[in-house]
């Protein structure tokens, strides 16, 4: 299965084919030199061939934070479209198509259009983000995630005064992913949203890779959203459309359980999700025996987003 | 227990080790996945949750069957159920809370699917406790009261089970289903020894025990379940008409 994957995902989805190529012979010269020389970036001890192998660092991500192993992240995860078992939604969301791959941006913009993600790429730059995630089910891992500034992008399409919230609709393939088909349990397609400075925040980013390589299909590719202070459901995979509105978007959880899950949901140990604690973490990665990591305000991030949150009680706006 | 130990007997307990040496063997080759903390504590408790209602479903299949001895087996899997219960609390306690008190108490008061696990382990704790046939000579029929509660303790552990989800609810689902047949099936039997009883009673005042509202007719079976005393039965149902 695994090999298959390799196959299907050709790096030809995001670079331009002839860049990549030429790229990928620099990078093999300076993946040796550098494995010889430095100590041995985590990302590339997991993968001899990344595709952006020493990109600069984004805002606020340094190597104070250690990955996760990419085989742990890489095989747990959450894709209720494929299946309610993280096991078998990484199995089936092999058969997710990314290529071509494109993006509507409408609603209140001055540039509303269709974007294909190449074109995208081109005008972004894109950055190594390191940045723990923090599942609402209580545990965490650090991803080095390839990504991009969203308010960097939202600025190139250029937002209305009336663009107050921003609405994320992922990809809609009941033929391919089993619980759209089946219409399980969530309403289809995914759906989530930020408040407009949320989402021009610099912390805030679309993904299109982690451990300097191509986004796995089951992490979300080829195009995600990563709230790193908010709980990882926020954080929708697999994004065909991006909607400025005046109003606040529906999300999909909220809606499903307004009480369990905030529109906002910031990661606050706190605020107890109703059935369980929100108070600490599993970190993956970690072994047996090893106590839970006390979890933070804003998973750590309180010092660059506390501020949006000024005036909000918390406990409400969960 | 005189020398009765057989084949099937020992040949049962091996087997129900099989899912701890299973468990073993994926912890030796590192075969947990991704969260193996998890993974284990939830297994031990799917093990637990598993023996749970196969003890349950021991007094049925004599019933049924019509083989007797099989209460021995029933104790078997219900102090399997124990074994494995523990084992999953102490994954809590040891492996993913290393014993961190100050977190573990935050993450029980805040964790109500906590509580029904928390109440599933003291009633399953309880009867193991009480499980030697000695107790159960002393306890008489207190002891077959107390031991009823293994159905509160089997919903409290499935509610245990379903609330610490977001999704996939297809197993707690199936479990509750099988609980509920079980708890069905004695629903049933207990009727039909209502209908027995009442054929007991002379047909004079078999009129008035028809004409008696459902619920006054349960209370008045506990009360005859108490007393035992078939003349006593028939007083009671009488004054609670």
């Amino acid at each position: 299965m695994i090999i298959k994957t390799k196959k299907d995902i050709a790096a030809s989805e995001i670079t331009d084919p002839l860049v990549f190529k030429g790229r990928r012979q620099i990078i093999k010269a300076m993946v040796a030199t550098m494995l010889a020389g430095t100590g041995v970036l985590p990302a590339l001890a997991n993968n001899n061939n990344p595709v952006w192998p020493d990109l600069p660092k984004g805002y606020v991500s340094t190597d104070a934070l250690m990955p996760t192993p990419a085989e742990v992240i890489k095989n747990y995860t959450n894709y209720y479209e494929f299946s309610f078992n993280k096991k078998d939604a990484t199995r089936l969301a092999q058969s997710l198509p990314t290529d071509p791959w494109s993006v509507e941006i409408s609603g209140e913009v001055e540039n509303p259009g269709i974007y294909y993600l190449e074109d995208i790429l081109r005008q972004q730059t894109l950055q190594e983000y390191i940045y723990r995630f923090r599942c609402v089910e209580a545990w965490s891992m650090v991803v080095p995630w390839v990504g991009f500034s969203l308010g960097s992008l939202l600025k190139m399409v250029n937002p209305l005064s009336t663009a107050n919230f921003v609405k994320f609709t992922a990809v809609y393939q009941p033929k391919i992913m089993p619980k759209q088909l089946e219409n399980a349990m969530l309403e289809w397609p995914y759906v989530e949203g930020l408040r407009i400075d949320e989402a021009m925040h610099p912390l805030t980013i679309l993904a299109v890779g982690m451990y300097g390589d191509i986004l796995p299909k089951q992490n979300g590719a080829p195009l995600r959203l990563v709230v790193p202070w908010k709980y990882g459901f926020k954080s929708i995979k697999a994004i065909v459309k991006i909607e400025l509105t005046k109003r606040p978007p529906i999300t999909t959880w909220n809606k499903f359980a307004p009480n369990d899950y905030g529109f906002y949901s910031n990661v606050n140990p706190a605020v107890a999700h109703p059935r369980w604690s929100q108070n600490s973490e599993r970190q993956l990665g970690s072994s047996f025996f090893t106590p839970r990591r006390q979890t933070e305000l804003f998973n750590g991030y309180g010092k660059e987003v506390a501020s949006l949150y000024s005036n909000m009680d918390l406990r409400h706006f969960f | 227990m005189n020398y009765r130990f057989n084949n099937l007997w020992s040949l049962t307990i091996v087997a129900c080790l099989i899912p701890l040496l299973w468990l073993l063997l994926d912890i030796a080759f590192d075969n947990l996945g991704s969260n193996p903390i998890q993974a284990l504590h939830i297994r031990l408790g799917d093990w637990s949750l598993r023996f749970l209602w196969l003890t349950l479903a021991i007094t049925p299949i004599q019933t049924i069957t019509k083989w007797r001895g099989m209460t021995d087996y029933r104790q078997m899997l219900g102090l399997y159920a124990f074994f494995y219960a523990t084992l999953h609390l102490l994954a809590y306690l040891l492996l993913d809370q290393d014993l961190v008190w100050p977190i573990i108490g935050i993450d029980i008061i805040e964790s109500p699917y906590i509580w029904f696990g928390v109440t599933a382990y003291i009633i399953i704790f309880s009867l193991a406790l009480t499980s030697p046939k000695w107790t159960k000579k002393r306890m008489g029929k207190t002891w077959k009261k107390l031991h009823r509660f293994i159905y509160i303790a089997a919903v409290a552990a499935i509610i245990h089970y379903y609330w610490q989800l977001k999704g996939n609810l297809a197993e707690p689902l199936f479990y509750l289903i099988m609980v509920f047949l079980l708890l069905g099936f004695r629903v049933a039997a207990w009727f039909k020894t209502r209908q027995f009883n009442k054929m007991m009673i002379p047909t004079g005042q078999r009129v008035l025990v028809v004409s008696v509202p459902i619920k006054q007719l349960v209370m008045s079976e506990i009360i005859r379940e108490q007393q035992g005393d078939n003349t006593e039965r028939i007083d009671e149902s009488q004054t609670l008409i």
